[in-house]
């Protein structure tokens, strides 16, 4: 394992956890603004899901393999 | 009564058109039990995508999540968005690919096998296909529940609970006989499009006759304010990420879902399917759970121990239609069942039936008295579960959170397994056998029966919940930390063999 893998999937863990940590958006925590038919708290998730869409196709393209495939 | 004997055969059809790919499925399908079991490891991204998607949707997708939106608010589908799009992507790599490669190095059929090769212990193998199938009945037991109530709720009481639970118990029996992983995954992938493709007919529908989104959330702010407001009632910040966690991880565990772990064909084909879980898990979550939230607004009348989503179809749509999605349901409690059942006959007679016979290396043969005691562990197994599902206790989501969250505790002790050259066998078995001591001792209140009978008051219990966060995941981070302290203070047995989980990927392209 590499230096620069390692660092690699240092990076790809904190995204990991952020991805999962803001899918509930808990700043807006007992918020009931409704825009379009939908609270806002349910817009947020379904961007933040399509942006976890995004992060993950970056990761496939880029850092596949990482953690796991030993060099 | 016309409407009845329409709907019935609208539900009939489409299982007969199920079981006919299934049967042509079958006339794929190879004698070997790598090919029963897992369709010889060669499953594109649709396939795999649309057996993970449709096994992991069950009657919960469709009754539990919807009812829950329908009498405490939409946060649910925050649990699920967090629990199956990202938690459960996350660890498709994380668990999944590394699993993939170990499978694919080694020839491994089941995670039993998986783990009983690397720390030389027949008994650890089988411990952990005794455990899965433990409680995979409970879950088993919960989709023959939402078949008896679909088609009780669909005529209107005019069909007995026990012939639909039994009627779909009988079907999954014929299915799993005949057809394995491939017809399986056939099914799958037409449920799951076929489920994607009503949930947006039917909020379509319904928004158009309530007048749209806006007039149908107006309503919800009128009559339960609080729905609109994230948080609140049963939606604790605890509880949510105890809920997504536990069963995220569970769900991994689970047979059928651990098992798809090794059927990709390529690693291409994981790697597209990565990015489509977040938008795969929007599509369907927000369209079911919203259904049930605005039938609250819309003031949708649901019978005692009915469901929201047939009620709420039935009161803005066509009968036509609710059987249809009634079918719909059907269809996600069949493709998980009968992965469950596949799956389940496959830890019995790898795990199980052959160690305890010492004939654990015995030569495949599906056709052979291994396939046989698969299919009479099938009946059995299915048979159980379904007298049970008559007298069972509990709500669909209790009993169903019970089995998600007992399969969790095996989540960390075999991730530590995967990653750490340095667990041992004791370790290994400390953290499994301790994290589901615990967890059962936690959800089965034995403790307070056992102090009952033998101090005759019920002095000891443990905790129902740690600050807000649920047994399970006070199981988990036990069965972690055992699982690292005990290898630490233990050296590897006679036997361990931590080389095959070194994989470097280059022979997967």
């Amino acid at each position: 394992m590499s230096a620069r893998a390692t660092r690699g999937g240092w990076v790809w863990a904190v995204v990991a956890v952020l991805l999962s940590a803001l899918a509930i958006p808990w700043f807006l925590w007992r918020d009931g603004t409704v825009v379009a038919g939908l609270p806002v708290w349910l817009w947020w998730h379904i961007g933040w899901m399509l942006l976890a869409s995004v992060a993950f196709r970056v990761f496939v393209r880029r850092a596949w393999g990482v953690g796991i495939e030993e060099v | 009564m016309a409407e009845t004997t329409l709907q019935l055969g609208i539900v009939t059809g489409y299982l007969l058109v199920a079981l006919g790919v299934g049967l042509l499925a079958y006339r794929l399908t190879d004698r070997t039990a790598e090919d029963y079991y897992l369709a010889s490891r060669t499953f594109g991204t649709v396939v795999l995508l649309f057996t993970t998607f449709a096994t992991l949707l069950s009657a919960f997708t469709f009754f539990g999540g919807p009812n829950l939106a329908y009498s405490a608010g939409p946060e649910w589908i925050l649990v699920m968005g967090l629990m199956d799009g990202i938690l459960f992507a996350i660890l498709w790599y994380v668990l999944g690919y590394k699993q993939w490669l170990v499978g694919r190095k080694n020839g491994y059929v089941t995670l039993g096998e998986m783990l009983g090769d690397r720390f030389g212990s027949t008994w650890l193998r089988g411990a952990v296909a005794a455990i899965s199938i433990f409680w995979l009945f409970p879950y088993v037991m919960l989709q023959q529940k939402g078949a008896g109530q679909a088609i009780v709720g669909l005529t209107d009481g005019a069909v007995p609970f026990w012939v639909g639970a039994g009627g779909i118990t009988l079907f999954m029996i014929l299915y799993v006989a005949i057809a394995g992983m491939r017809g399986v995954a056939w099914t799958d992938t037409l449920q799951g499009l076929f489920m994607l493709g009503i949930v947006w007919v039917a909020i379509g529908w319904v928004l158009s006759a309530a007048g749209g989104a806006t007039a149908a959330t107006d309503a919800v702010a009128a009559s339960n304010p609080e729905f609109l407001r994230l948080g609140g009632g049963v939606y604790s910040p605890q509880w949510m990420l105890s809920t997504a966690i536990s069963i995220a991880f569970g769900v991994t565990m689970f047979p059928q879902i651990n098992q798809r772990f090794f059927v990709a064909r390529s690693k291409r084909v994981l790697k597209r399917t990565l990015s489509l879980w977040p938008v795969l898990v929007v599509l369907l979550f927000v369209p079911a759970f919203m259904l049930g939230t605005w039938a609250a607004g819309l003031g949708v009348e649901v019978p005692e121990g009915g469901n929201v989503v047939p009620a709420v179809l039935e009161a803005y749509t066509a009968p036509w239609f609710t059987a249809v999605v009634v079918a719909g349901a059907m269809a996600a409690m069949m493709s998980s069942s009968d992965s469950m059942l596949l799956s389940g006959a496959s830890y019995l007679t790898r795990d199980l039936y052959r160690p305890l016979t010492g004939r654990a290396d015995a030569v495949d043969d599906a056709l052979g008295g291994e396939a046989t005691v698969a299919r009479i562990g099938v009946v059995i197994f299915a048979s159980l579960s379904f007298v049970a599902s008559l007298y069972a206790p509990g709500t669909l989501v209790q009993i169903g959170d019970t089995a998600f969250s007992g399969f969790a505790q095996l989540a960390l002790p075999v991730l530590v397994a995967l990653y750490w050259d340095g667990t041992t066998k004791w370790g290994i078995s400390a953290g499994i056998g301790g994290s589901q001591l615990f967890y059962l001792l936690s959800t089965f209140e034995v403790l307070r029966y056992l102090s009952e009978l033998l101090l005759g008051r019920p002095v000891v219990a443990l905790p129902a919940d740690y600050f807000g966060w649920t047994p399970a995941i006070a199981g988990m981070l036990l069965g972690l930390a055992l699982t690292l302290a005990v290898s630490r203070w233990t050296t590897n047995s006679a036997g361990e063999d931590p080389s095959v989980y070194a994989v470097t990927g280059a022979e997967a392209d």
